[in-house]
């Protein structure tokens, strides 16, 4: 790792203006410190905002906003009761990330900001000719190595020959489902970005650009609007082992029913495109429909048929059509 | 036009001052040393351990501020003004294990003892926080500290031995700590 200049910003402004002459905000630097160890990033500074004033979280006086600040720990945000109340799916998701010890430092601000997993992407190797083998994000115009090699973790949506990486974070599949809108400061002054448009799609952003966050950019925090279908949240998460495990896929879905008919419906899928993936035409086609499973199951398998898995990975789909569907019911209360 | 308040300058080498185990340390280092290097390596706080060096296996275990956290992710200039508990802060002042120590010992719950000072120090903080209330609990909440030597079975009867003794807080952190995502079928 190579040394660099470390300093507290007192303010977000002080750090903004840090970040304009190339220092990197630190958070939880439970992402960075491994960025940087591993040479995937090199800072020549930092501007540690983890003592800003950003990790409050509350229910606006109306009852119909939840804001969540970006420096409000995944520990925090999980057992925060407003979010377990009126965003559930976030509050699970947040707590099945990591460890407990990693939920400790790990901000939702730096969350959404976490890079893939690929583990090509995260060789070790300082500088861009000492990589062992191609990988677009690393090296651009490199290639990728993850087409040819073993990896089980490709995207199903979204992919282009040049990288087929995913988004792995649990917390963004939420606050995609959730419609929740990142609220960030730049130079220019303050902006809205809504999560489900905040990372881009190899198509969007080609292998190297992952999120619409321009460079310099802090999150201050999110706002969720609160309706039923927030309040009626739940997120699944599927791994090859019950805890401390990246998500192979996993679903967040807001609903609302009454009767045994889904009033409305948002689903992010996650863990399959490296942005969360919503089903915007499911959710239209099954706003009405009857909460059962076997309806909700066709229209998850139907929106699963255009998934373009790599070769050896068509079980991921089916895989992702019935956690979809799982986390419908979970959310309606049918199964656990 | 607004006059550009002056920012600090950032350090490459800080001064560090932290309450290591109850005692006042200063230590100028370089900036990118992390809190478990600085214990090892500059402190002689030899405790705690570094397995992976990436937070995925727990050993590196510490309780800042009274939270646990890995010390292999945490900057050590990020420490200034605050409080770090190690393993080696646990016991009283006469030498008397903590109520968890003890338990580890008495419920065999270690074989090599590579990732026990990070069990340890977490089990102190799980138990802590209120998620100490079954075995499946625990086991959730004790899941980022790896053994490789697999003495799972007899951490989370020690753990379960020590939070009887300590004493489990009223209404957990977190109210609603599912025991397992189902999977779904495939
Ligand atoms: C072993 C391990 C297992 C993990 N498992 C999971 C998992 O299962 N699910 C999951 O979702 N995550 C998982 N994570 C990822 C973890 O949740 C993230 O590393 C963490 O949330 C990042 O937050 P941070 O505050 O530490 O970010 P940092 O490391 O401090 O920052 C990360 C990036 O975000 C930038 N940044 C931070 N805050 C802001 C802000 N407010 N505005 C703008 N930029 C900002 C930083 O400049 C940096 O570029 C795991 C991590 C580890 C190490
Ligand atoms: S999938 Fe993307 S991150 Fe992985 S090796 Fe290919 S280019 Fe790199
Ligand atoms: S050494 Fe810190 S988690 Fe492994
Ligand atoms: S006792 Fe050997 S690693 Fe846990």
């Amino acid at each position: 790792m190579e040394n660099f200049t470390y300093a507290r910003a007192d303010s977000p402004e002080a750090a903004i203006r840090a970040a304009a002459d190339g220092a990197v905000f630190a958070a939880g630097t439970t992402e960075l410190v491994n960025w940087m160890r591993l040479g995937i990033v090199a800072p020549p500074a930092l501007t540690d905002i983890s003592g800003l004033d950003l990790a409050a979280i509350a229910l606006a006086d109306d009852g119909a906003t939840l804001t969540v600040g970006a420096l409000a720990t995944l520990n925090a945000v999980g057992t925060a009761p407003p979010v377990r109340t009126h965003a559930p799916a976030l509050a699970e998701a947040a707590l099945k990330a990591a460890s407990p010890q990693l939920r400790n430092r790990a901000t939702l601000g730096g969350n959404v900001l976490q890079r893939t997993r690929c583990p090509y992407f995260r060789a070790e190797a300082a500088g861009e000719g000492r990589m062992p083998w191609p990988c677009n994000k690393r090296v651009a115009g490199s290639g990728c190595v993850a087409r040819e090699a073993p990896f089980d973790r490709a995207a199903l949506f979204g992919w282009t020959d040049d990288c087929v990486a995913t988004q792995p974070s649990d917390p963004v599949v939420a606050l995609a489902a959730l419609d929740a809108v990142a609220r960030v400061q730049g130079p220019d002054g303050i902006r809205e970005v809504a999560m489900r448009d905040f990372h881009l799609d190899q198509q969007e952003g080609g292998a190297a650009t992952e999120t619409r966050l321009a460079p310099g950019e802090m999150i201050l925090g999110y706002r969720i609007p609160v309706d039923a279908a927030a309040r009626g949240s739940a997120y699944l998460k599927v791994r090859e082992r019950e805890s401390y495990e990246y998500a192979m896929v996993s679903a967040a879905v807001c609903l609302d029913h009454a009767d045994g008919t889904i009033r409305a419906l948002r689903i992010a899928l996650g863990s399959v495109a490296q942005k969360p993936w919503r089903l915007p035409q499911t959710e239209a086609a099954l706003a009405g429909a009857a909460l059962d499973e076997e309806t909700v199951q066709a229209a998850m398998d139907a929106a699963l048929r255009d998934a373009r898995p790599l070769p050896g990975q068509g079980w991921k789909p089916r895989l992702a059509a019935n956690a979809a569907t799982r986390a419908v019911m979970m959310a309606g209360g049918i199964v656990r | 036009m607004t006059t550009r308040p002056h920012d600090h300058p950032g350090e490459a080498m800080p001064a560090t001052r932290f309450v290591l185990n109850g005692t006042d340390r200063a230590v100028t280092h370089e900036a990118r040393v992390t809190l478990l290097d600085l214990l090892r390596e500059r402190l002689g706080a030899t405790g705690t351990k570094k397995g992976c060096a990436e937070g995925a296996c727990g050993a590196c275990t510490v309780l800042l501020d009274g939270e646990r956290v890995n010390a292999c992710m945490v900057l050590a200039a990020a420490v200034h003004g605050r409080e770090v508990t190690t393993v080696e802060g646990l016991a009283a002042a006469d030498g008397t294990l903590h109520a968890v120590q003890r338990a580890f010992v008495e419920q065999d719950a270690l074989q090599c003892g590579y990732c026990t000072p990070g069990q340890v120090v977490s089990a102190v903080a799980c138990i802590r926080e209120g998620h100490a209330g079954s075995e499946v609990e625990i086991a959730e909440w004790m899941s980022g500290n790896l053994c490789r030597c697999a003495a799972y079975p007899q951490i989370v009867a020690a753990v379960q031995q020590a939070a009887a003794e300590l004493g489990t807080p009223q209404g957990g952190a977190s109210g609603a700590v599912q025991s397992t995502a189902p999977a779904a079928r495939a």
